[in-house]
């Protein structure tokens, strides 16, 4: 059975059912005990599991992000919160240089099974110190895992999957998601890490898109569809690790990729997606791999220059048809 | 030379010569590895521990077995006072597969995580999260333990200190800071860092109890560390220590440490803590001289065995690393 929920929904049931399942999972951040957090993600756990599982913090991102390195080390399951990716700035010794190596330099003979939830992305006219999508950052720290879930019922099961994980894991929501609805099994379920879903199947056209783009990139599929051009989405879900076959297995298919994401394009892990298809289906390919990303500009407030900063649907869709030019069935 | 008489304490016998072994046996490590470093056996950053002893085997001393510690970049000390076998830290230092972090994390990431050492740590300060979660962790599992955070007088300028302590204050985290204020960050001393004459009175920013002590008497090292981890136990919340040191070496092993005063280092060399210490079991206790040599011939054997070992050790296969780990799942290189 299924019901339609919210994605802040999904990630609070994820969040209880994980509580109540092992009691080594706990929480904490700015404002999410009393509060329930700026999203109402957390909301209600207090009440169930007590301030002991519960905690708000200071406003130290530092010491937010790191202590849930030693309290992972020690064999619990921390949930720490980041009330903006922006300020994971000020997390970034701990992340970098103690979470992602620590299993490492250690030979193996400890692990850091923390989760550091957050959220990006603009959208709600925050300016420049509260809308960046940061995502490249971690990407390119090895040993930690990157999650960007686009629906209620990825971020359910995903959040899921990254409490049990034993590695640390940046799990990245998006501000214009929380209060969008969809699809979640009353049943207990997890999605895994790693494993890309096709979000819309098509045979002219592959687009590579996450968190919020996938829904950027469904409309411009569906306008495509008007004209003539099947578009593929393919919601990776997980950037580390990637399902780098998935899209390699859509690319054969469509001949044509195009990869959407909302991070400014210079460093964007658009274009590491763009070098591993060419490394693995460069024959496959019929035309070059654009990126429809973010302008290399810090966040404007004004209303019509944050819109002008990130890919809008049209850009998609232009995109996509300059792409899919001369193909068969296209304009 | 006369030198300061230490602590009288209630402290065993026993329980001072297994302390005195220990602090010989950091040292013995630190001056033969040194050699080695100079021999080109071990690579990378080296900080001596030499001078510092009593602090570790002080503090771990006072310390139940499952407790925790989290080290420094200058680590050997500490871990080897929590017990870690030299034959597995010399394999590090040579970076082979058979050393505690199988050749992967060298001097400066030494750990011992199995015997509670969560280990050095590369960045001044950086490890203080790592305390701080540790204790948190274990107030959560109510395991009892207590973690004991080495940090040093470097480590007090860098902005986690503040985030660390304010959280373990408001939380009352069983955690005790250990700072061994050696009075050098690398050539920069302690009165160009901070403004304030001992480290200890950062405390009272935290309404936490703070102290400062000679970092050289391993007898009040233990007493004042036993103090802190209990009220840490109990719940009362963390301490900070600040014991008093000096290192006989540069900052580490390539570092002449001409920045320091030669007078000033010759009257810390009258300090040494190892020496203190003989001397106090010789005076309160009756050792005789030739015992305190027996141990010192046993741990020289010691160490010659350990240097056999990371001898005749292999290294890492790069084969191996390269196609993955299988206790570490990072992504596979494409």
């Amino acid at each position: 059975m299924t019901r339609e929920i919210q994605y802040r929904q999904a990630l609070n049931e994820a969040m209880f059912e994980e509580m109540r399942r092992d009691p080594l999972v706990f929480t904490y951040g700015e404002g999410i005990a009393e509060r329930g957090g700026s999203f109402r993600v957390t909301e209600g756990l207090l009440d169930e599991f007590g301030p002991m599982r519960v905690k708000d913090t200071p406003i130290s991102e530092s010491i937010i992000a790191g202590a849930a390195v030693g309290a992972a080390i020690v064999g619990t399951r921390p949930v720490a919160e980041i009330l903006f990716v922006d300020f994971t700035a000020l997390s970034m010794d701990q992340l970098v240089n103690q979470a992602a190596k620590y299993r490492f330099m250690v030979g193996g003979r400890g692990k850091v099974p923390m989760v550091l939830r957050t959220q990006g992305g603009s959208g709600k006219g925050l300016a420049a110190q509260h809308s960046q999508s940061l995502e490249a950052w971690f990407c390119h720290t090895p040993g930690l895992k990157v999650v960007m879930p686009s629906t209620a019922y990825d971020a359910k099961g995903l959040l899921k999957t990254a409490i049990r994980d034993d590695d640390p894991v940046i799990f990245i929501e998006h501000k214009l998601l929380y209060f969008t609805g969809g699809e979640v099994p009353e049943e207990e379920y997890t999605v895994p890490f790693g494993e890309a879903d096709v979000k819309r199947t098509g045979s002219d056209v592959t687009i590579v898109a996450w968190s919020l783009m996938v829904h950027k990139a469904l409309e411009a599929a569906e306008q495509l569809a008007a004209e003539g051009i099947e578009a593929e989405v393919v919601d990776p879900r997980t950037l580390v690790p990637l399902d780098i076959n998935a899209i390699c297995t859509s690319v054969r298919k469509t001949n044509r990729l195009v990869i959407v994401h909302e991070a400014c394009k210079r460093g964007g892990f658009g274009g590491d997606i763009a070098a591993r298809v060419m490394e693995r289906a460069f024959d496959d390919l019929d035309a070059p791999i654009e990126r429809v990303a973010g302008k290399n500009t810090p966040m404007p407030f004004n209303t019509e220059l944050e819109q002008a900063s990130i890919p809008q649907v049209q850009d998609i869709v232009t995109t996509c048809q300059r792409v899919c030019l001369g193909a068969k069935g296209a304009v | 030379m006369a030198t300061t008489p230490l602590t009288k304490s209630k402290i065993a016998k026993s329980k001072l010569l297994q302390m005195y072994r220990r602090m010989a046996l950091i040292r013995r490590f630190e001056e033969e590895s040194i050699k080695l470093y100079r021999l080109d056996k071990i690579r990378g950053y080296f900080h001596p521990y030499i001078g510092q002893e009593a602090i570790a085997v002080g503090s771990c001393g006072a310390a139940r077995d499952d407790d925790y510690i989290v080290s420094t970049h200058r680590g050997h000390g500490h871990c080897i006072a929590k017990g870690a076998d030299v034959k597995l830290m010399l394999a590090e230092l040579y970076g082979r597969k058979t050393g505690y972090c199988l050749g992967r994390g060298g001097s400066m990431h030494i750990a011992n995580v199995a015997e509670g050492n969560l280990g050095a740590n590369g960045i001044v300060g950086g490890g203080m999260s790592l305390a701080v979660g540790a204790a948190l962790g274990s107030l959560l599992k109510e395991d009892g333990k207590v973690a004991i955070n080495f940090i040093s007088d470097g480590g007090v300028s860098i902005g986690i200190f503040h985030e660390a302590i304010n959280l373990a204050a408001i939380w009352k985290l069983p955690v005790v800071f250990v700072i061994e204020n050696n009075f050098y960050a690398v050539s920069t001393p302690i009165s160009q860092s901070v403004s304030i004459e001992t480290l200890a009175r950062r405390a009272d920013a935290y309404n936490i109890p703070g102290t400062c002590i000679d970092g050289n008497d391993v007898i009040l090292v233990h007493e004042e560390m036993s103090k802190a981890i209990d009220r840490a136990r109990s719940g009362d919340g963390p301490s900070i220590i600040e014991m008093q040191t000096y290192r006989h070496t540069g900052h580490h092993c390539n570092d002449p440490g001409k920045y320091r005063d030669p007078k000033v280092v010759e009257a810390w060399m009258g300090k040494d803590p190892i020496t203190r210490l003989a001397q106090h079991l010789g005076a309160e206790h009756g050792v005789a001289e030739g015992d305190l040599t027996a141990i010192r011939d046993e741990i020289k054997q010691e160490i010659k065995d350990a240097i056999q070992f990371a001898e005749d050790s292999p290294s890492p296969s790069v084969d191996e690393f390269l196609a993955g780990i299988p206790d570490y799942s990072f992504e596979q290189n494409d």
